[in-house]
């Protein structure tokens, strides 16, 4: 069965059916980049909104433009496509698509985290912590940004810690992204408040604050809808 | 503000004005649409070290109108005051590749700097020996360590030129990254705007300023630097954009500059030459003697008005490489 044909029919229903759900496979990976491409579209004037208050007023526009490319290529998966393939097919895409500074670094991410997952057919809890972990670290290796810079890491590490925390306790891949999905909206808000120290809100000094920060929004969304597509 | 522009569909701005650069200046550029950039007409120019540079639309001049004979190799277009991606980058890295290596001159945004290292990373990958120097000649951020660091603005006019030279004249990657490095060690600039500007795909202004209301120390999209203030006469606002300049490198008495005074896209000439008036006798009471000078339109924010000043501590070397003949759309002389 190929992501291609059955696109939306859980073609991991053993895997992720019922509360026990112990691994994602290929086809969850290809849920998850859809309805990111949904929710982004959706929130495009949002994200934007968010940018033109403390940098250039594209982010939106970028990230809608950037997971719309996404979406024909992932008609075209071969049968024995990875989880890995998708996220590396996700980062091409975004690192020649989205510009910005939004597309090297979510090009990065996702590049990393198909590094971390390697061919693996699915991904049980401590590769999906891997996964998220690779992700943060590629971001913070291109962007050079710290926790509290203002930035999309400000949603990532609560996201990683959270995820590593759950996973730790026994928590099952759809707890470990749904503690993930709410630490990154706990801290996308809560760089409201922040002084930005990188990207172009980083010259508006005082004036970022009360702010949310575009890109730990977006990151915020991208989580969340990790969590939406796994059953509990 | 409603949207007024010369435009048909906001989604074909950037490549319907290169069709038309492309139309206007066959004898200098050639243009490739898909990967987007423009590269001088004879790129790559064998045993000459390629010079590219890019970034978002909206600047124009800046960079394509700088592409041509003893200036860019090649230049890369991203969407309006959209950093290029990596892939257009590669492109017109390997377009500009005569063998000699090939360097990335870089503004210091965000989007711009990280795009340039991926390509950079790809290039390299491929055997081509890359180098970037980042501009970063902007004096209104003031705290560096707590940014994204200074801003790469319309000094980068001034660096495109003098090291397109040096490359011309047979300079080899080092030398070349030795004179982008020394141009942009003694370029200083601010500017000031007097009204926001309309990205196109945005419809709506990028900022909102008072009608009495002007933004000092803005970078090339209106974000701000400063401080907001009121409008005030000529005199005083290059007073205000000046004596940070002048203090931060510091230019002193002896010292030989060139000036440019540029438009933010939307301030007439008549306004632009009143600014250097008053800059050229504020140089000139501190003991400065103004040898070289530019004036106009060349880094732009689309229609904002406004302005800003850069000045460039001049020596021999620059003085003749910023002589030197150059030959692209909006630089042209000796040739």
């Amino acid at each position: 069965m190929t992501p291609k044909e059955q696109p939306d029919a859980g073609a991991n229903l053993s895997n992720t059916a019922g509360g026990g759900a112990l691994t994602l496979d290929t086809a969850w990976t290809v849920r998850w980049i859809r309805q990111s491409a949904e929710v982004l579209a959706a929130s495009r004037a949002a994200l934007n909104t968010l940018d033109r208050d403390i940098g250039d007023g594209d982010h939106g526009e970028n990230m809608d433009r950037g997971f719309q490319a996404i979406l024909p290529k992932l008609e075209q998966l071969a049968d024995e496509t990875t989880p890995g393939a998708v996220l590396k097919l996700v980062a091409t895409t975004l690192i020649s698509t989205v510009g910005g500074a939004a597309g090297p670094l979510y090009g990065t991410a996702f590049l990393k985290a198909a590094g971390a997952v390697g061919s693996a057919m699915s991904l049980d809890a401590t590769a999906l912590v891997a996964l998220l972990t690779a992700a943060r670290d590629g971001i913070v290796l291109r962007g050079k940004a710290e926790e509290g810079d203002k930035t999309m890491i400000d949603a990532w590490t609560p996201a990683v810690n959270a995820a590593e925390a759950a996973q730790a306790t026994g928590s099952a891949v759809a707890g470990v992204l749904l503690a993930a999905a709410d630490a990154a909206a706990s801290g996308a808000q809560a760089t409201e408040p922040l002084v930005a120290r990188k990207g172009r809100a980083s010259y508006l000094g005082e004036r970022a604050i009360g702010h949310r920060d575009p890109g730990s929004q977006s990151t915020s969304l991208l989580l969340r809808a990790a969590a939406d597509v796994t059953a509990a | 503000m409603v949207m007024k522009k010369l435009i048909n569909d906001p989604r074909n701005v950037v490549n319907e004005a290169v069709a038309g650069f492309e139309a206007a200046h066959g004898d200098i550029v050639r243009v490739s649409h898909d990967p987007i950039f423009i590269a001088r007409s004879d790129a790559p120019v064998q045993g000459k070290v390629g010079i590219v540079s890019g970034g978002g639309s909206g600047h124009e001049p800046l960079h394509g109108g700088f592409v041509g004979y003893g200036m860019l190799d090649a230049a890369v277009p991203g969407a309006v005051f959209t950093s290029p991606t990596p892939d257009p980058i590669l492109a017109a890295t390997h377009a500009a590749d005569g063998g000699a290596g090939v360097l990335h001159i870089v503004k210091n945004y965000t989007g711009d700097v990280l795009n340039f290292e991926t390509a950079a990373d790809l290039a390299s990958a491929e055997g081509i020996d890359v180098r970037t120097v980042i501009i970063n000649d902007d004096v209104a951020v003031k705290d560096s360590l707590y940014t994204a660091g200074r801003r790469g603005v319309a000094g980068t006019v001034l660096v495109e030129k003098i090291t397109g030279a040096a490359a011309e004249r047979g300079d080899d990657l080092a030398a070349v990254v030795a004179v982008a490095e020394k141009v942009n060690s003694r370029v200083r600039t601010m500017g000031v705007a007097l009204t926001p500007c309309v990205v196109p795909h945005a419809g709506e202004p990028s900022f909102v300023l008072a009608d009495d209301e002007i933004e000092i120390g803005i970078g090339i999209h209106g974000e701000p630097g400063r401080e907001r203030i009121k409008l005030e006469p000529a005199d005083a606002i290059v007073d205000r954009l000046l004596a940070p300049i002048l203090d931060d490198l510091p230019f002193v008495t002896g010292d030989t500059v060139l000036l440019f005074v540029n438009g933010m896209g939307g301030t007439p000439q008549v306004e632009l030459y009143i600014v250097f008036r008053r800059a050229a006798e504020v140089l000139k009471d501190r003991g400065i003697t103004v040898t070289r000078s530019l004036i106009g339109n060349y880094t732009t924010s689309l229609e904002m008005a406004g302005t800003s000043i850069s000045v460039l501590k001049l020596d021999e070397e620059l003085t003749s490489l910023w002589d030197a003949p150059v030959q692209t759309a909006a630089l042209r002389w000796g040739r």
